[in-house]
């Protein structure tokens, strides 16, 4: 597997492919092969579900018989427990590529007396081994020994040597141990078993459990050291190996529509980088579920895969409302383009929702996926929890080139915009919607926060939700701010008013300006008759040559004064 | 007489020091106490090793006390002579 391409990995150390997903990645190929493993954790953790899945794999997958020593449980127990993760254990019984043995010690029907050894138990499971040339051996929970055997002296001895006989065996055995009061086993198996150890734990905070896997040590090889989650159900043992080291995604340049022809418009006219991280936050009620299933809807369109998790919401309630917005997202899920997953965010641990996600995910390889809403993840940990998980998923989703669209649900106005979950700085384009009051109705609108490389554009929309989907519009920008609804329609007519008013006014003036014009002109040609008449005199006093003007002067103009 | 029949089973792996004394030492107690009265039979796993699974046996020496009715186990090597009166419910004679 992965082992062999690991320049970490020392060349001499063989290992066998547990085939449980997830924890192969986790040790860089799998239990150290031939030596025993000791599996440890407090009862209950899954360790006998594992050491089985082991066994099981090995036998289907690998082709490698294997044989089960069972000290606790009665094999059909173990057999009955395992169908319901569809283990056809039966058939591989018939098929001689499993074995089971059931060891039974009772104290209170064994008296002691003198000396001796588990020589017994070695033949049994040679004899099991050599049977069906078995390769793994499972040993479950071997320190029962101590509660049915009375010399300790004599069990650690033989526990001593069982191990070396293992490895003499050349078998890849995995040993389960219960945990004890501060030490890994109750009787401290983990100094007999030093090559690998792997502890199981099934850990309850806020009510909600979540199990976790860590490998200990791990003897010459290495290793993810952190816990990682693991979740067990129907379809077996998952672990999760949560985060990637780098961040070394590919950058695609592709573009996918958003679903909506105007925001795409306002998104370089061709939507987001294929691979972004999208969020949408918003107020109850401001459509981030409409522009989600928009986008789900256009990228099966593409004939993409989607996945829709679905926190709130159940899938009947989502593609009935979005038919009234003209969506019809139930043609997808017949046609299996569209997977809703809808869980309760309180349902589980967060761990176990993202090792849950990464899975379906990995299952049905979608192009899309979206989280509606991811605040409503708050509710299955702690802030930083989320916030982790939620890098962890984005992390995971954009080495998968997966084009991811969360919502958010925020409080509050826009000025103090921010997420519940703290995860901006991990998104790629951040889409504001709110609701704006005015004269008596809300009105949503959509702006476009951030959109990393591109030109996008920043303008504040008014977001209309008709029956044929979302459409925006331009927003009246004018001295008294962004108006929508209305306001915006309110504003439009004072325009349209304010101007027929100024129009009169102008005609007024305009001809109160000509009256004044011809008045003036009409003064001017008075001005000038009377210029002529004055000439016509200095020219009749001229051919006089007696300058006699005063008396004259003083005719003329006189009654030009009186009027 | 038949009720007070032993029917007894001692389960050893080879020659072992250990299995040599569980032998002598059950011959000798069943002489002192079982005189004439019990039936021993040795069964070496290393010739037959699919029994160890079959009779639950994990320790050994093991011995099975088959008859009389319940079935006892003893381990060990038999050298507690008391414990193995104990562990066959024979009152000690003498």
């Amino acid at each position: 597997m992965k082992a062999d391409t690991d320049p970490r990995e020392l060349p001499a150390l063989v290992k066998a492919p547990t085939g449980i997903q997830g924890l192969d990645e986790v040790t860089y190929g799998g239990l150290p092969e031939g030596r025993p493993t000791l599996l440890c954790g407090a009862a209950g953790c899954g360790k006998t579900l594992f050491a089985m899945t082991f066994l099981y794999n090995g036998a289907t997958l690998f082709a490698e018989p294997g044989v089960f020593i069972a000290f606790e449980e009665q094999p059909a127990e173990i057999i009955k427990n395992v169908s319901s993760l569809n283990y056809d254990v039966q058939k591989l019984i018939a098929e001689k590529k499993l074995l089971f043995d059931y060891v039974k010690i009772e104290r209170t029907q064994i008296e002691e007396s003198g000396d001796y050894d588990l020589e017994g138990l070695f033949i049994r499971l040679g004899y099991a081994i050599d049977s069906i040339g078995a390769k793994r051996v499972v040993i479950d929970t071997i320190e029962n020994l101590f509660g049915g055997l009375q010399n300790p002296a004599i069990l650690r001895a033989e526990l001593r040597r069982l191990f070396e006989w293992l490895k003499d065996k050349g078998v890849t055995a995995i040993i389960t141990g219960e945990r004890g009061d501060g030490t890994l086993t109750r009787h401290g198996l983990e100094e007999y078993v030093s090559d690998c150890v792997i502890q199981l734990d099934n850990r309850v905070t806020d009510q909600l459990s979540t199990r976790r896997l860590r490998i200990v040590k791990y003897r010459g090889s290495a290793h993810g050291t952190n816990e990682y989650p693991f979740i067990i159900d129907e379809e077996g043992i998952t672990v999760m190996p949560v985060t990637s080291a780098g961040l070394a995604h590919d950058a695609p340049t592709e573009r996918v529509s958003s679903g909506i022809p105007d925001l795409d418009m306002m998104l370089e006219g061709s939507g987001f980088f294929r691979g972004a991280s999208v969020l949408i936050s918003g107020m109850a009620g401001s459509g981030k579920s409409t522009v989600s299933s928009h986008f789900a809807d256009a990228a099966c369109r593409r004939g993409e895969r989607c996945i829709y998790f679905a926190m709130e919401e159940s899938p009947q309630q989502i593609i009935r409302n979005m038919k009234s917005v003209g969506l019809d997202l139930q043609q997808w899920v017949t046609n299996g383009l569209l997977q809703f997953s809808a869980k309760r965010p309180s349902l589980f641990g967060l761990e176990t929702h993202l090792a849950a996600m990464h899975r379906q995910v990995m299952r049905f390889e979608p192009a899309v996926v979206i989280v509606d809403p991811l605040s409503a993840l708050l509710s299955a940990g702690k802030p930083d929890d989320v916030q982790a998980m939620v890098l962890r998923l984005i992390d995971f989703l954009k080495t998968r080139s997966v084009t991811a669209l969360f919502t958010s649900l925020t409080h509050g106005n826009v000025e103090n915009a921010r997420t519940d979950v703290q995860v901006s700085s991990l998104i790629d384009a951040w889409l504001l919607l709110y609701n704006k009051e005015y004269y008596g109705e809300h009105n949503r609108q959509l702006y476009l926060l951030k959109s990393r490389g591109m030109a996008h554009s920043n303008q504040v929309r008014e977001f209309l939700l008709t029956n044929r989907g979302i459409q925006l519009r331009e927003v009246y920008v004018g001295p008294k701010g962004v108006l929508t609804g209305a306001a915006r329609r309110q504003q439009e007519y004072n325009d349209a008013a304010a101007n027929a008013v100024g129009q009169e006014e102008s005609e007024r003036r305009k001809r109160e300006a000509a009256y004044k014009r011809r008045q003036i002109e009409a003064r001017i040609a008075v001005l000038q008759a009377d210029l002529a008449a004055e000439e016509a005199e200095a020219k009749l006093l001229g051919s006089d040559a007696t300058p006699r003007a005063e008396p004259l002067d003083w005719r003329y103009v006189r009654p030009q004064e009186e009027p | 007489m038949a009720s007070e029949g032993y029917n007894l089973r001692l389960y050893v792996a080879g020659q072992t020091p250990k299995s040599i004394a569980a032998i002598a030492n059950l011959k000798k107690i069943c002489d002192a106490h079982l005189a004439g009265r019990y039936d021993i039979t040795i069964v070496d796993l290393m010739k037959d090793p699919a029994l160890a699974q079959r009779d639950q046996i994990v320790a050994i020496p093991t011995l099975i006390r088959h008859l009389p009715e319940p079935l006892k186990r003893i381990i060990g090597d038999l050298s507690n002579v008391e414990k193995v009166l104990v562990g066959l419910d024979i009152a000690p004679t003498g």
